[in-house]
């Protein structure tokens, strides 16, 4: 390759390195959340959950209990049958949900939607971060409101858990110097130095949320954990041959760069002859 | 010993015997053995091979997956999942399909590419430029009908999108792009034809479309790097002194691209099949829904400098909505590099060759092709806007003022032996 067409390359790395990806709309900080698929313990813990506090109302329609139990650690039928499935369903049954649709949307407004691929929708992050971040807010119809899915219409299932947490505010978050030493003002003059920020109703900056101590049966850590199962069970099952893929494409590669090597040599001696006598 | 004589000489019996009947050494000699190549081919000419591989490799996995595939609305999406879910190796099928057409238009761009660089559209391959044209263009329609088949979420918005562009044209659009729809939504009718689009009509088009193609590449001869006919010195035999036969030597060349290829396609599909939401949209995990547009709708990466162009357009002209000017440039767009053979006046093939003008253009093409191609793949706002403006203009630019630069430079020499 003598002319190389060397500024064609030059171009294609300036822009591809220039590329900048947008980023999320939430303006709440999520925590990094890596799934790991191959915490079998984990998995399994997080059918656990979800089959004592999910399915109730999200199915996973595309994903069997036999699959699950196969692939989370080879756990025995007659467990899964016992510990897993609290309806008449088979082992070999898709995991579904026994709320009618009708039912659904009479008690909760919408039918709550299937989560088989709701990792591949949003990302484990994303569950890991919703599951956490419940915080109390009267003025919605549960009482509770989402940082990372904001007036989501589902009731926190997993406060016994938790427990209890709340919004921790302080400061304004747009407002001017001048509004703010007005409210100020306005404030002493009532006498109020706290809650300056609720009595102006100005928006507020709550940029975290604290669990009341004690007040679920789970520790921050524990309940963390709980959180982490779920998404990672949730992202083995949106994509449930993950694992069988990356383990068969180490081979699959691994052929092909052997391959690879013969077919060098190969092309090499075929053109032997014809480097040869190349033209002066 | 005896007995290895007795086989050959059974095979040439049997060689004799299909040749009596039907071309069969004839048609492997025009098209391998004695199909005569320049022997300087340089890298970028694997793609036209690793292209005819993609395309046997798209038909063979794609009759795998019509075997489970529902064309309904309601199954169509589960089907999908039931393939990936409980087909044995059905998710290897379904991710080397969904990758496949992104290495598709990966290896044809390139393709492509080399054709412009080589001036490979040049006399006397009109026609191989024009045929090519044409599987570039059924290839586009075909992984647009594709694209609609796993009823996403972003399958149906970005079709949706698309045919809605039809409806931009003057008088007809509205009644025309019901009648594309067959529906006055797009609906399970739109489904079903598009399937019957994607795996019967559009394949048998590329399918004789690249016999075509083949069959007039082989009847005039390829061109190489340095754009000069190697047909022009034969020996005593007839044979041009710079060709070598296809079969072996670029076979067993073709055979090496072909893995090197493999290695990478096979890493994405086992490591990366949704290759970052560029090969699959996250949104396409949601079956489609009519009532919930997804937050940004985007085509797929190999349609985005395009639809960049299109949105670029966004004055309206003699009364006429700004869509459907910006449907006339994306058109233009997709069709002018067909013109290539009568734009180009330059008394060179090869960029080697040709002056700074030409080099500097190719490279602002291509540039703008791909600075065109993120801007159609982000929302819009002005800058964008105003960028993707600027990156139609210079990649018009590379076509219609070809013939003033391409006239007007000054040219080195073609050497009178192939280099290299």
């Amino acid at each position: 390759m003598k002319h190389g067409l060397r500024w064609f390359w030059a171009a294609l790395i300036s822009v591809l390195s220039s590329f900048a990806f947008a980023a999320s709309d939430s303006t709440w900080e999520m925590e990094s959340m890596k799934p790991d698929l191959n915490d079998v313990e984990s998995l399994q813990r997080g059918l656990a959950l979800y089959a004592n506090f999910c399915i109730g109302c999200h199915s996973l329609q595309y994903q069997r209990y036999e699959r699950t139990a196969n692939d989370l650690g080879e756990i025995p039928h007659n467990l899964v049958l016992e510990n897993i499935i609290f309806t008449d369903q088979r082992i070999g049954d898709y995991m579904t949900t026994s709320m009618s649709e009708e039912d659904a949307k009479n008690w909760f407004g919408v039918a709550p939607p299937d989560l088989t691929m709701v990792t591949r929708v949003r990302s484990p992050k994303w569950v890991y971060n919703f599951l956490k971040t419940f915080y109390v807010d009267e003025s919605r119809p549960y009482g509770v409101n989402n940082k990372v899915f904001p007036n989501v219409g589902m009731p926190h299932v997993l406060l016994p858990l938790q427990g209890i947490s709340e919004e921790v505010c302080y400061g304004y978050a747009t407002v001017d110097v001048l509004d703010r030493l007005n409210a100020f003002d306005e404030a002493q003059k009532e006498g109020v130095t706290d809650s300056i920020d609720r009595l102006q109703g100005r928006e507020l900056n709550c940029p975290e949320i604290r669990v009341i101590p004690d007040s679920g049966l789970y520790s921050v850590e524990e309940f963390d954990q709980a959180a982490f199962d779920l998404a990672n069970f949730l992202h083995y099952v949106s994509d449930p041959s993950r694992q069988q893929r990356k383990a068969l494409g180490t081979w699959v590669i691994g052929f092909l760069v052997i391959l690879l090597v013969l077919a060098y040599f190969l092309n090499r001696e075929y053109w032997k002859d014809i480097h040869k006598d190349k033209p002066e | 010993m005896t007995e290895s004589t007795n086989r050959s000489g059974f095979i040439s019996r049997c060689q004799a015997w299909i040749d009596a009947r039907f071309p069969w050494t004839d048609t492997l000699d025009r098209h391998a053995t004695k199909y005569y190549a320049p022997r300087n081919f340089n890298f970028w000419y694997v793609f036209g091979a690793l292209a005819f591989f993609v395309l046997i490799l798209q038909l063979v996995t794609g009759v795998w997956l019509t075997m489970s595939y529902e064309p309904t609305g309601e199954g169509a999406f589960g089907s999908i999942e039931y393939t990936m879910r409980e087909v044995s190796f059905g998710w290897l099928i379904r991710y080397l399909h969904s990758t496949g057409a992104s290495a598709f238009f990966v290896v044809v761009y390139i393709h492509m590419f080399r054709g412009f660089a080589y001036g490979s559209y040049r006399s006397p391959r009109e026609l191989i430029w024009l045929i090519g044209m044409g599987i570039y263009l059924v290839l586009m329609a075909e992984g647009f009908f594709g694209y609609l088949l796993p009823w996403g979420n972003m399958s149906y918005w970005g079709a949706q999108v698309i045919v809605s562009l039809v409806g931009a044209i003057p008088f007809f659009g509205p009644d025309l792009m019901e009648w594309v729809r067959g529906d006055f939504v797009m609906s399970e009718i739109t489904l079903n034809r598009f399937f019957a689009l994607h795996v019967f009509a559009l394949p048998g088009a590329l399918v004789v479309l690249v016999f075509v193609h083949i069959v007039a590449l082989h009847h005039v001869g390829s061109n190489n790097p340095d754009g000069i006919e190697i047909k022009a010195k034969k020996n005593e035999k007839g044979v041009p002194l710079d060709g070598i036969p296809f079969h072996p030597y670029y076979t067993v060349h073709d055979f090496f691209a072909i893995v090197v290829f493999l290695i990478i396609f096979c890493a994405v599909v086992f490591y990366a099949p949704e290759m970052f939401g560029y090969f699959i949209e996250k949104p396409n995990f949601e079956i489609a829904n009519p009532l919930k547009t997804p937050e940004h709708i985007a085509p797929v990466w190999y349609y985005t400098p395009f639809y960049a162009m299109l949105r670029a357009a966004t004055f309206p002209l003699f009364g006429v909505d700004a869509k459907f000017w910006g449907l006339v440039v994306m058109a233009g767009a997709i069709l002018i590099p067909a013109a290539l053979p009568w734009l180009d006046k330059s008394p060179v093939r090869s960029i080697r060759y040709k002056g700074r003008i030409s080099k500097f253009m190719l490279g602002m093409l291509v540039t703008s092709f791909i600075v065109l191609g993120y801007l159609g793949t982000i929302p819009p706002s002005p800058f964008a806007t105003f960028v993707a403006q600027v990156g139609t203009m210079l990649y018009f630019s590379y076509f219609l003022l070809m013939p003033w630069y391409t006239r007007r430079e000054k040219t080195k020499a073609e050497p009178e032996r192939v280099t290299g």
